[in-house]
Parts: C-alpha cells; structure tokens; sequence
C-alpha cells in the first residue's frame, strides 16, 4: 500500500501537475487575457510593499533557478568542476540564504495581505492560498537543510536529481530514486508539486510573462497596421 | 484564433529594423487593442442632466452599455445664440461629471429599507389588529413601543422589506395620523422643484390631496434674499448668465463663479475678452478672486458697510455735486423716490420718518374711492402739487371696468395728466426738520470693529408742510432726501440748534463714508471711492450695463437685508435694473421653475382642492425642534433706538406666534385641534364653519398649535423628505433636530431658557419637560444613503437622475430640459411619481373605515399677489383686543375643503375639475385654460371609471410633464398670448405682441429630449426670453412699464412698514451681526486636553468637491478633496491654536460639536473658519471629545434665529407667498470655539482609536 502511494505520489502526480499546469497555464493565457497580471496590491497601500516584495521576489527567483539548474544539470555534466560535497554545501549556502530572503520576504506580504483592511478585502481566496502555500513550501524547503547537515556528501541530493532528471526525461521508475530519502524532502516534492499544479488557477502565471524582452530591445517598436 | 499560437512565429520574419536599429517594425497581433476601443463603445446615448440643487442645470449624454450606464459627457446641441454672443456650451462641471458613480455603487440605495425593531413591531401589531391603521395606533399610543424605535434613530438597524409592506405602513400612518390629529400633522420637505419638477410635484401632489403640509425650502436654506421681495415684490429674479456678456463692469460680491457657477462661467472669462472690468469682493481669496481685475477683501459679514460708502459716494457725486441725467430721470420713473413720506413728531421736537403718505390721508381721498389707503402720493413739479400717481398697489386690485387698467409705470397720475415728480425738496421745501435715523456702527462685538458714535445720528431735511384729512397738519419729505441723509450726506441746510452729522466731504470721518467703513471693513477708503465712481461712471455712460453677482455668502448672515439693500440700492441708484447687461444677479438655489404656473396646479392639487397647505420652513423647524426654547437673542438687541420699546415686548417664538395670528404666516399644524372635526363641532353649536372657529378662538377654547408646539397634540407626526439631505446639509440646528424631532442620540451642549432661568415666552406655553422624539414616522426617499436616511424609519430606495422621465429648469439660461430614464431604475428602486402614486394607493385603500368624505379647515395667510396683501394698513393683533379676528382681514382666512379620501389615488392620477371652471394663473394674474384641458385629454386619455370619470390621466411622469409643458404659458404659446391679454387687462397697454411670434409653438416632452429648447415670455417673469435680448430681471417693467408688485407699484427703497420702522430697517443702514451667544456659553472641557482654544466665526460657503446635498460623499469628489470632513483655518489662527495641516480638531459651542481634520491655507481670513456645508456625517467622522457621540455636521454648531421683519405680512409686497417671504435660516452669525483633538476616537471597537500629541503653541 505504502509502495502505492509512493508510485502515486513521485511517479504519476509530477505528470498529472505538469499537464494541469501546462495546459491550464495555455487555456487561462488564451481565454483569460484580463485575468493574466499580476493583481497587485501595491495601488492599496505602499505599507511593507517595498520590503517584503523586493525579498520575497529574490529570494524565490535564485531559490528556482537554484532547483532548475540544481536538480536538471546531469552529473556528468559537472563532475568534471566541483564534487557533490562542494556542490551540496554550495547549494545549502545559496539556497539558505535565498530561502531565508523569501521567508522573510513572504511573511511581511502575508501579514499584510492578511491583516491591512484594504488589501484583505481585495484579496482572493486563491491569493491568500497560494501565498501561505510557497510559505510552507520555503520553511520546508529549510528544514531540508538541517537534514542535509548530516549527509554533507550528497549523497541525498543525487538520488533527488536523478528523480527529477527521470520525470522530466520520461524514464520508468523516477518513483524509486526516492525509497529512500526523508519524509521532509518528500513532504517537500509533494507541496512542490501542488503549488505546480494550482499555478493556473493563481496570480502565479505572471511569472511567465516576465518581461525579458526588454533586455535589448530595440527603442522604438512600430505595429503595422491590421 | 488563439493568442498563444499567434505569438508562435519563429518561421516568420517579424522585426524589421529602421532607423539605424534604433527601432523595428513588428508583425503581431493587434487585436488586443480592441479591449480598449471597446472600453469607450456604447449601446446608447440619452440626454439627462442633474437634479442636485444647484442651478446649473446642464444637458448631459449619458451612456448606456449592456443595459448599465458607464459615464456621461457634456452636450454640445444647444440652440446657437445671436450674433456677438458666446453660445451657452460646454455647460458641465467635474461634479456632473462623477455622478454616474452614484447609481451601482455601494452608497446605492437598492431595497426599500425599515428600523428592524420596528418592522418588528408592525407585524406582531398586524397580527392582533388586522387593520393596518388601528395596527399602526396600537405602537404609537404605546410610548414603551414608541421608544424602541425612536431611541435608535440614526444608529444602523435597518433590514430590507418589500413594497408592499412599506406602502401599507406609510398609508396606515398617515391615515391615522390625519384620522387622530389632523392631516395638517403630516409633513414633507422637499428643495427647489426647479430640479425635477414631476418628482418635487409627486409628494407635493399626494401630500395637498390628504390636507398635509408641504414645506418651504428657500428661506430655510437661507437662499432667499428677503430684500429682494421687499424692494421688488419678486421673490428672486435675475439675469440669465449670457446676460453677463452684455455686461461692461461686473462686481462678483460674496459669489464664487468659477468654483459654484462653473458652467457658466465662461460667460465671465469671455467677456474680459471685450474689455468688461471685473472686481471680486470676498474676505477669503477664493477662486473668483484670481479671475477678476480687483479683489476687496472685507471682514466677513460687514459688506452693507461697504454697500452704504459706494452708495455715499455714488449719491454724492452723480446725484448732488453733480446730476447725471440717466441716473436722476431713471430714479425717477422707476422707484419709489419722490414719494412723499411723512415725519413723526418726537418729544424732543425732532422728527422720525414714519409712513408713506398714502391718497386717503387726504381731503376726499384725492379723488381716490378704490384702495385710497394704498395708493402713494408724490409732488408734481410741473403743476406744483401732490398728485397720485399710477402704478401703485392699490390701483392693482378692486378696480372697477373704469378705474381698470391705470397699474402702469406711466408718468401720470390716477387721472391721466401727466407729471414730472419732484425728487428733492431742496429748492421747494417749506420748512426744515431734524430727523432722527437709527445707528448701529457703534455696537460693540467682541469679534467685528465698531466706530464710536450716537445711536440716532441727525439730519436736516427739506420737508413740506400738508393738511391731512383728519386735521392735522404733517412735515412731509421724499424718499430721495430721506435716502440722502440716511446715506450719511449733509446736503447744507441749516436748522437752528440742529447740526447736522452728516459729512461734507467723502474724507470726512462720519457715518457711511469710504474712510467710515475702512474702520469697519478693513478695506481702504480710497479703493471704495474708486471703485464707486466707476462702477456709477459705466453704468450712466451705458445706460444701466453695471452688474453685481451677488452669493450666498452675504445672505446668510441676520442682517442679510442690509448686506443686500446695500448692493441692490447701488444699482437702482445707477439705473441698472431692468437693462441688458446690468443688474442684480443672485444665484442661490432658486433655480428657477420656468413653467411654474404649468407645474402648480399639479405639485398642489389645485385641480382638485383649494388651497393647499403650505408652511415656512424656517419657522416650523425652529418651533419643532424647540431651537426656541434656547433663544439668547432679544427683541431688544434688534429694536430700532427710535422705537418705542414697550410696544414690542416677548421673545422671537412670540413674534413669530402674533405673526401667524395676524394672517402673516402660515402655520403647520394650524389649529390646536383636529381639522376635519371642525366642521362636525360647527354643526352640533349650530353654527357656520367661520363663524364657530371665530368664535372659538376669540374665546380661547381653540388656540393655534403655534401657541402650544410641546403639546401632544400638535407634534407634526410624520415626515415626508424626499429629493433633500435635511438632516445631513440643510438642518440648521441639527443637534436640536436630533434630540426633539427625532428623539435619538445627539451632541447638544446648552441649557434651555428653563434651566438658565432666562425670560420665558409670552405668546407660547412652556413646559420645563419638553417633548422629544416628536415624529412618529421619518420617511426618506433617495437613492444613496444619505445622512437623513441613515436617521429614518422608513428608506425608500428612488431612481437616479439617469433613470427617469422628469422636467429641470434654471435661472442661469433659457432653456428647459429633461431628465429621461437611460435605464430602468436599478434593483428595486422606483421614481418618485411611482412612489408616491404606490403610497397614495396604499391610503386609497387603508382609509375606508376610518376617513370617508371630509370637510377639512385650512387656514391661509394673506396671500402675496392675490388682494388679500392689501389687508392691513396697521398692525392690530386681534387676540390682544386691539380689533376684531376677520378671517381673511386681521387673522388667516379660513376655508373649508372638502376632500374624498378614498378617491385619493383616483385623484392623484387624473386632472381635476377646477381647472375647467376656475382656470389657471400665477402673480395676481388669471386666464381660463379650458382649451388646454381638453388637449390633454385628447394626449393623455380621460379615465373610463371611478371617481375621476372622463378626466384626463396622469398616470406616468411623463404625462404629468405633458401636463406641465400645456398649461404654461413659458412653454404653450397660446398660453402665453392669453396670459399677456390677461395681464393688459390691469395695466392698461398692449403686451401680446411680446409673445404673438410664438402662438402656435408648443414645447413637448419629446422635444426637449431632442434638443434644449428656449422657452416662450410670459407675464410671470420680468425679463424677456426673445432673439434680440437676453433674458435681464426687471426687464418688462422698464420697458413695457409694468409696475414691480410693490406699495408704489416702483422699486421700493423705502420699507414703511410700523415693524421695519420699529426694527431701524425701513431704509439701509449698517448692522453688525448679531452676537448668538452661543460660543461661550458654559461648556466643559473634555478630559486630558490642553490645548489652546480660539473663538472663530463660523463661516459655511459652497464647496467645489460637492454640491448641497449630494456629490460630496461621492468616491471621485472624496478622492479630489480629503476623504472627509474638513475644516480651513487661517495662518494665524493655526499656529496659535498649535494645529499643523491635516490635524483633528474640534469645534463646539452650545449648539454641537464637530469633528474635522484642519485644512491650513493663506487663503483663509484670521478670524474665521470655514466648513464647507454639506459634507456628509457618514464619511470619516471620528467621535467627538465633547459630545462623545459621533462628530456631526457643519450645522452642528448653529442654531436658527428668526428676524421679525421678515415675517410681516398683508402689507403689498411685505406679504406671505411659499418660498417668497418669510423667516430665513441665517447662520453665519455663529462663532465656534476651535481646539486640536487629543483623543480620536472612531466609537467603532476596531482598534483604530489615536491619540494626538498635546499642541505646540510657539507663542
């Protein structure tokens, strides 16, 4: 039963939160164009805005190019640099700091988004969710790290890099990478997943629509006419 | 197809650069763009406008997508004007403008709304009484259930009900109320009719069917200016604001044009172009200060002093050192200046001017046997004797086919000859007498300057010797000398042992020169002289084309009739009124009801019954809300020094009580008894209606309720309010309106004359418990939640101005406009016509069983317009045993009027009959309007059944506009050239040529939706609406010598009236305002503040983030001012109080206290704070140090306090008319005591309560 559950949860529940997450993020960009933004609140009240957004935001941004290239980059690909050791401690350092810049960051917008009058009756039930969800998401995220304190040698974090490289890769049996790591980092993956997964259904889709194009772009930009 | 794959273009080449790579070409989607062009597309575009009372009356395109309106802009469709002249467009303001916000915001009324505890009441009553009425009886007879909602007034509590209910609710208390007390018990208020006519006439209607009160707005608002109908006979009549360009020097005095007259403004702007000065006279620098070439910055509330210097210097230089010709002939012809007036002996051998002479003063009346007593006499220079001449109030009245037709302005006398009336005595005089004139410059107040002097300064003046009839031999002097001395001019006669304390010189220090009034106004001398020389020089180079816009400001203050005589005499004096570009424009809230005479007979029933009954509201408030019973002012601070001060003993309630007894004002209730069951009692004494009420009160069995207001039996038990903000803007003394009428939680602060011992009334029973809670029933219909709703017991939810069908006239252009439905009324609510046709239904119905067909007793002053003003010569009071009580003559008429209850909503919805048979009519004219009947059968269809068989129907607001548009002359040329006919009837000369052109227009309803049309001339009004003239006040009786409705039939400078004379007022002179008592008076300081306190008049002008009763609470004008109520403070007085900008402060006196956040600006005047009025008690208001209750309204701090004069009556045209004459609610008399809040308290348990630091004071 318990071997179930665990196929459910690391073997088939990345695939269902990825198409939910792909698909609704298509549908919600196609048929919700006015919904696509990011609803800040920031018109309501400037109070802690300043603070707790610019934490939160880099915070999160370093925490999930810290994960993309972290768990993505196959280990052949830099074992010729840096040993799993050095490569896990340099994980713990950025990611801890970064994961405490959004904690913090996150907790002031929280306090906020919960208790400024203005701010809490423009909120959406969603809004509050799925900001109190990446707050679970990035406490249990350092609490991984007190667990990681034991096994310094990565000897975790490639069986959670194989994991993620097996999912994303569609190779059998990503689930059984897993076996054999702590609670924590599952109770981790699995919240993961669910903020994935809920992604469509929150302001969370503005992060696809970061402006990039505005590195180097041209100054003057002229439409044809329709 | 879909956003996303369209953005899938990598194959394509999509960015071509230009320019070097500074730019490119994309190929992309543009359809994104069309979210914004279909943010500005709209289904619709209906053309409304605003019902606020304000009297822009601007045409607006409201927009309607998806069944919702979205926004409005203004119209631009107007008529186009004559050549050299602006068109009227664009009209409009930022206030308009927002209004759409109102109708699906949260401030919207949606359901009809009732008090839970007593909806909750009601239907446990109708559960043991089936009956809606005796059901309503059973919970007002009982005080326990009484008080469970009365107490919580104003405190929340209202849940939603459904129509139905409400109706019946409404109706069983007004059938009870009517069946119990008296119809004359149930009341409604609603302002200026001018903004929705059909609405204001809905209530109107319904409430003159049942016998209930409908109450004046005009002279509560203190918009009414009593000079003017004291000099003219005219309730307000002005200039329309194209007129303005016509214009070649404009003084804006106490108005604010760009900021309160917005639309119209570019009038004043353009016509700068051509060259036309301008001069702002205002104490504080506000905007209209920036737009005109000089700005006089007076003390507040010390303009008459001004007035009274450019008048000194006007009189002297064009009418002494020099004549002008304009100004001397126009004087002539057109005032009551070489009227001959006679002196009154005094002991000490000086002389007072007393009445008029009048032609039965003499020998075989002068040949006069109609009205002889009310016709004055002047001197003939040409055949050197008295003569009578025409024009005068009494050749208007009673003349018989012979004597018809001689109430003209012709320069003849009664007979026909013609004449050339002396204006001074000077070169003809036979003796000269020293006259006593009252000063009052020397009183002195703690807050305003005052310059020491005698209080009667001496004159010598020219007089003639005549022989009266009875014997006596009488000094007589004109008008034009009186006017001359009383202006402070020693015209250098001599009199032994007489000096005389006029000056000599404009530089002399004396009495109401320019270097005088510096000392009171602060405004130097010789910028006034200036000033007066040019406004006189342009008016007697142009013939008249000086123009003062005259605000409220002045007018709020008690002595107002001094502030404005002293303007309006200026241009008489300089020939002004009556031509273009010239004249006196005072725009406050009249807005005037261009078809009024249309619009009467349905707003009152008078197709139905005769008369209605009508009540001044400053009287009925400050009686019903006992603001009496704490009156500090007494009849002896007003009284002339020259009166004799036995004759006029009690307190102002009193004067107020012998001016209802004489038939001078109304009275609401009327009698201390139930109406309808006079007529029963008269039968079972076996004696006539009259005779037995007559009887009854001679006896003193039967008293007016006025005389016993704390009686139970005279409480005015329900309270219509409908298209008005009273409690949260116009309610002078809203404290004392809060705890007696309503009987709920208020921030009064004094003792009443009871417990400070003071003088008690003579005339009006005092009873140490006064009443509270007077009103059994508070009904509101509005469409947001007001200040008023909030504090009653019934909310019905109306439509907006953009959901429909309605009429809305202004003063400030000639054209009519509609309101028209964009969309239905919202949520539940409904328009005022179909509110009050649903109620009058509901009563139809509950009254069978308990009101059948009535006789009902109202009584009537004596009427303004109608012979009745020529009822008494001399003031006798009838219950003090000086004459006989003669209905109609030295008491109210009284009328019996028999009404049908049931037929009511029969009634309501068809025209009645006594059109056919009495016809129409409007200002002492009449025309039969039987063709007009019979059309709006034909328009409207005729009922088939019922009560009202075969009379036309009035079933929507449209059809009762319809009945509006036919009946008037303004809008029906065939009325109008029968209404001319009428009136050449009384004047003797040809008028229909005036409105010949237009006999056969007629303006529909659907007309003017189509485009703003410009209405037709009639007799009405005294100005003329033609292609050649823009409309000017006045303007008939110059050039068509029509006479103003005044004793000499001329402008009347000189009020002859025992009173006037008695309270110094029968000519201009300088009052100080009045010192109310009020800041001072005993009240506690509240716990932990130390602040410095400071003692500031209390100043309310109109506001630019909102205007009267609406717009302020409105997000976008919230968002543009402060987000709640403001107080401005000067400088000075900031910084000795320690209050920086945006601190809490309060302000209190023994009337309220206020809450505000403090605006500090240079623009305000030390000495002053100004509120600007109507900024809702609903809205940021934090709780009170002192009252510690929420911290109310700018009319928390005052208290109404009526002025004697204004409420004479049967006197020509010092006599009663609704919304014409009569007590005005003055408050600018008033000082606060100001102090910074320690405690912000916001009595909500939601944590947000603040402390302020104590003040830093630097000095």
């Amino acid at each position: 039963m318990m071997d179930y559950i665990h196929t459910l949860l690391f073997g088939f529940y990345p695939y269902l939160a990825g198409t939910v997450f792909l698909l609704g993020s298509l549908l919600r960009f196609d048929h919700g164009q006015y919904t696509w933004k990011t609803g800040s609140s920031q018109m309501l009240t400037k109070k802690h805005m300043r603070l707790g957004s610019n934490l939160f935001h880099i915070g999160i941004i370093v925490i999930f190019f810290g994960h993309l290239v972290g768990l993505l980059t196959p280990h052949w690909a830099y074992e010729w640099a840096i040993t799993p050791g050095n490569k896990q401690i340099m994980a713990i350092l950025v990611g801890g700091l970064a994961g405490v810049l959004c904690l913090v960051g996150g907790m002031i917008l929280l306090y906020r988004r919960l208790f400024d009058p203005r701010v809490r009756a423009s909120s959406s039930t969603a809004d509050i969710v799925i900001l109190a969800l990446l707050m679970v998401q990035v406490t249990l995220g350092l609490f991984t790290i007190i667990a990681a304190v034991d096994h310094l040698d990565g000897s975790v974090m490639l069986p959670l890099a194989e994991w993620a490289q097996s999912i994303v890769f569609f190779r059998s049996g990503a689930a059984s990478h897993l076996m054999d790591v702590g609670l924590i980092y599952k109770l981790h993956i699995v919240v993961g997943l669910t903020i994935v997964m809920i992604f469509p259904f929150t302001r969370l889709v503005h992060a696809w629509s970061a402006p990039f194009g505005y590195i180097g772009r041209r100054y003057q930009l002229v439409r044809r006419r329709a | 197809m879909s956003y996303f794959l369209d953005r899938l273009q990598y194959m394509k080449k999509i960015r071509t650069p230009f320019a070097g790579g500074h730019g490119e070409v994309r190929e992309e989607s543009r359809e994104w763009e069309n979210g914004y062009r279909a943010r500005w597309q709209h289904d619709k575009v209906v053309r409304s406008t605003h019902g606020v009372n304000c009297t822009g009356s601007c045409s607006w395109k409201i927009y309607v997508k998806n069944g919702l309106v979205t926004w409005e802009t203004q119209q631009t469709d107007y008529p186009r004007t004559r050549p050299d002249l602006p068109n009227h467009e664009p009209r409009g303001c930022p206030r308009g403008a927002s209004y759409s916000w109102y109708l699906y915001s949260a401030n919207r009324l949606k359901y009809p709304l009732v008090r839970k505890a007593l909806i909750r009441l009601w239907r446990e009553a109708l559960e043991t009484h089936p009956d809606p009425v005796d059901a309503w009886a059973s919970i007002v007879e009982d005080p326990t259930k009484t008080a469970q909602y009365k107490k919580i007034r104003g405190m929340g509590g209202f849940v939603r009900a459904d129509w139905e209910e409400m109706q019946t609710l409404v109706a069983a208390s007004n059938v009870y109320t009517a069946k119990q007390y008296g119809p004359d018990r149930i009341t409604g208020f609603s302002p200026i009719p001018a903004m929705s006519m059909v609405s204001y006439a809905a209530g109107a209607r319904y409430l003159s069917l049942i016998g209930g009160v409908c109450l004046s707005f005009y002279d509560w608002y203190c918009d009414l200016p009593p000079a003017s109908p004291q000099t003219w006979g005219e309730q307000t009549d002005v200039p329309e604001s194209a007129d303005w360009y016509n214009s070649s020097y404009i003084i804006a005095w106490g108005s604010n044009v760009p900021q309160t007259r917005t639309p119209d403004a570019h009038f004043f702007t353009e016509v700068r172009y051509k060259g036309t000065k301008t001069v702002a006279i205002t104490p504080d620098y506000a905007e209209v200060a920036k737009l005109c070439d000089e700005w006089l910055s007076p003390t507040q509330g010390t303009d008459s002093a001004l007035g009274m210097a450019m008048g000194h210097v006007i009189l002297k230089e064009f009418y002494l050192e020099r004549q002008s010709e304009y100004f001397t002939n126009y004087v002539r012809h057109y005032t009551d200046m070489p009227m001959l007036v006679e002196l009154e002996a005094r002991e000490d051998g000086s002389f007072v001017p007393g009445r008029q002479l009048r032609a039965a003063d003499f020998d075989e009346a002068l040949g006069q046997d109609n009205n002889p007593e009310w016709k004055t006499v002047g001197w003939d220079e040409t055949r050197d004797q008295l003569v009578v001449p025409r024009g005068s109030i009494g050749f208007r009245w009673g003349e018989n086919e012979e004597g018809k037709g001689r109430w003209n302005l012709e320069q003849r006398d009664a007979d026909g000859a013609d004449i050339h009336l002396r204006l001074s005595l000077v070169p003809a005089h036979d003796e000269v007498a020293r006259v006593g004139f009252p000063y009052f410059g020397h009183i002195r107040h703690d807050y305003f300057n005052h310059v020491d002097g005698n209080d009667v300064l001496y004159h010598n003046l020219p007089a003639k010797r005549l022989s009266l009839a009875d014997g006596r031999q009488v000094l007589a002097v004109t008008v034009f000398d009186l006017m001359v001395a009383n202006y402070g001019i020693d015209q250098g006669l001599t009199l032994e042992g007489s000096e005389d304390d006029g000056a000599t010189s404009i530089d002399q220090m004396r009495p109401y020169t320019p270097v005088w009034q510096e000392a009171i106004t602060g405004v130097p001398a010789a910028q006034v002289t200036r000033l007066a020389r040019e406004f006189a020089d342009n008016a007697d180079k142009t013939h008249g084309r000086s123009m003062i816009i005259v605000g409220a400001g002045l007018n709020h203050w008690y002595h107002m009739d001094m502030q404005y005589r002293g303007l309006i005499n200026m241009l008489i004096l300089c020939g002004c009124i009556g031509q273009t570009g010239g004249g006196w424009a005072h725009y406050v809230g009249q807005e005037k009801l261009r078809p009024q005479t249309g619009w009467l007979p349905l707003a009152f029933g008078l197709d139905w019954n005769r008369p209605p009954r009508q009540m001044n509201g400053t009287s009925f408030f400050y009686n019903h809300s006992s603001q009496w019973r704490f009156e500090k002012v007494e009849i002896k601070d007003l009284l002339s020094p020259l009166a004799r001060r036995e004759d006029y003993s009690g307190s102002l309630i009193d004067f107020n009580v012998r001016a209802e007894r004489m038939g001078w004002l109304p009275s609401a209730p009327q009698l201390g008894t139930n109406p309808l069951r006079l007529a029963g009692a008269a039968e079972a004494a076996g004696q006539g209606l009259n005779d037995y009420v007559v009887n009854q009160l001679k006896s003193g069995e039967l008293r007016f309720a006025a005389e016993e207001p704390d009686n139970p039996q005279n409480f005015p038990r329900n309270l219509f309010v409908w298209r008005s903000n009273l409690l949260g803007s116009s309610g002078k003394g809203h404290e004392y309106m809060l705890k007696y009428l309503l009987g709920t939680t208020h921030g009064l602060q004094g003792k009443d004359l009871g417990e400070m011992g003071g003088a008690l009334p003579e005339e009006v029973e005092w009873r140490d418990e006064a009443p509270e809670g007077k009103l059994d029933l508070l009904v509101t219909l509005d469409f947001r939640m007001s200040t008023t709703c909030l504090y009653s017991d019934v909310v019905l939810p109306t439509a907006t101005w953009y959901e429909k069908d309605d009429l809305n006239t202004s003063d400030m252009h000639p054209f009519i406009h509609p309101l028209t439905a964009a969309t239905d009324p919202a949520w539940e609510s409904r328009s005022d016509w179909e509110i009050y046709k649903g109620i009058a239904k509901a009563f139809s119905k509950v009254c069978v069983g308990h009101l059948g067909e009535e006789t009902d007793l109202v009584t009537q002053p004596m009427q303004h317009d109608s012979p009745g003003e020529l009822a008494q010569v001399d003031v006798r009071d009838w219950k003090r045993g000086e004459c006989d009580p003669i209905p109609g003559r030295t008491m109210p008429n009284l009328i019996a009027v028999k009404r049908d209850y049931p037929a009511t909503h029969e009634r309501f919805t068809s025209i009645g009959p006594l059109l056919d048979t009495l016809g129409n009519g409007g200002k002492g004219i009449s025309w039969p309007t039987g063709p007009e009947i019979d059309l709006l059968g034909k328009l409207n269809r005729c009922k088939s059944e019922g009560p009202a068989k075969g009379r036309p129907i009035i079933d929507s607001a449209i059809d009762a506009a319809e009945m509006i548009l036919t009946l008037a002359p303004e809008t029906n040329g065939k009325v109008a050239v029968r209404a001319w006919e009428a009136l050449s009837k009384i004047t003797g000369r040809e008028h229909a040529h005036l409105a010949l052109p237009k006999h056969e227009e007629k303006i529909r309803f659907r007309d003017v939706v189509a485009q703003p049309r410009k209405i037709i001339s009639s007799p009405t009004w005294s100005g003329l609406e033609d292609e050649h003239v823009s409309y000017n006040a006045g303007y008939t009786n110059v050039h068509e010598l029509i006479p103003w409705r005044t004793l000499s039939g001329r402008q009347q400078f000189y009020q002859d009236h025992a009173w006037m004379r008695a309270f110094g007022e029968s000519l201009l002179t300088y009052r100080p305002p009045i010192d109310t008592r009020a800041a001072m008076a005993g009240v506690k300081r509240p716990d932990g503040n130390q602040n410095p306190e400071r003692v500031l008049n209390w100043i309310t002008p109109h506001q630019k983030w909102g205007i009267h009763s609406t717009y302020s609470d409105n997000l976008l004008m919230l968002t543009l001012s402060r987000g709640g109520p403001i107080v401005w403070l000067s400088e000075d007085d900031a910084k000795s109080l320690g209050v920086e900008d945006n601190d809490w402060i309060e302000l209190y006196n023994a009337n309220g206290s206020i809450a505000a956040r403090a605006v500090v600006s240079q623009r305000v005047k030390t000495g002053m704070a100004m509120m600007y009025h109507a900024q809702e008690r609903i809205v940021n208001v934090p709780g009170s140090e002192i009252s510690g209750t929420r911290g109310g309204i700018h009319n928390s701090v005052t208290r109404v306090c009526p002025k004697p004069t204004h409420m004479i009556g049967g006197y020509a045209q010092l006599s009663y008319s609704f919304n014409y004459y009569g007590t005005v609610g003055s408050n600018r008399d008033e000082f606060v005591v100001v102090r910074r809040m320690h405690h912000v308290k916001w009595l909500d348990g939601e944590g947000n309560d603040s402390v302020q630091e104590p003040a830093k004071t630097s000095s």
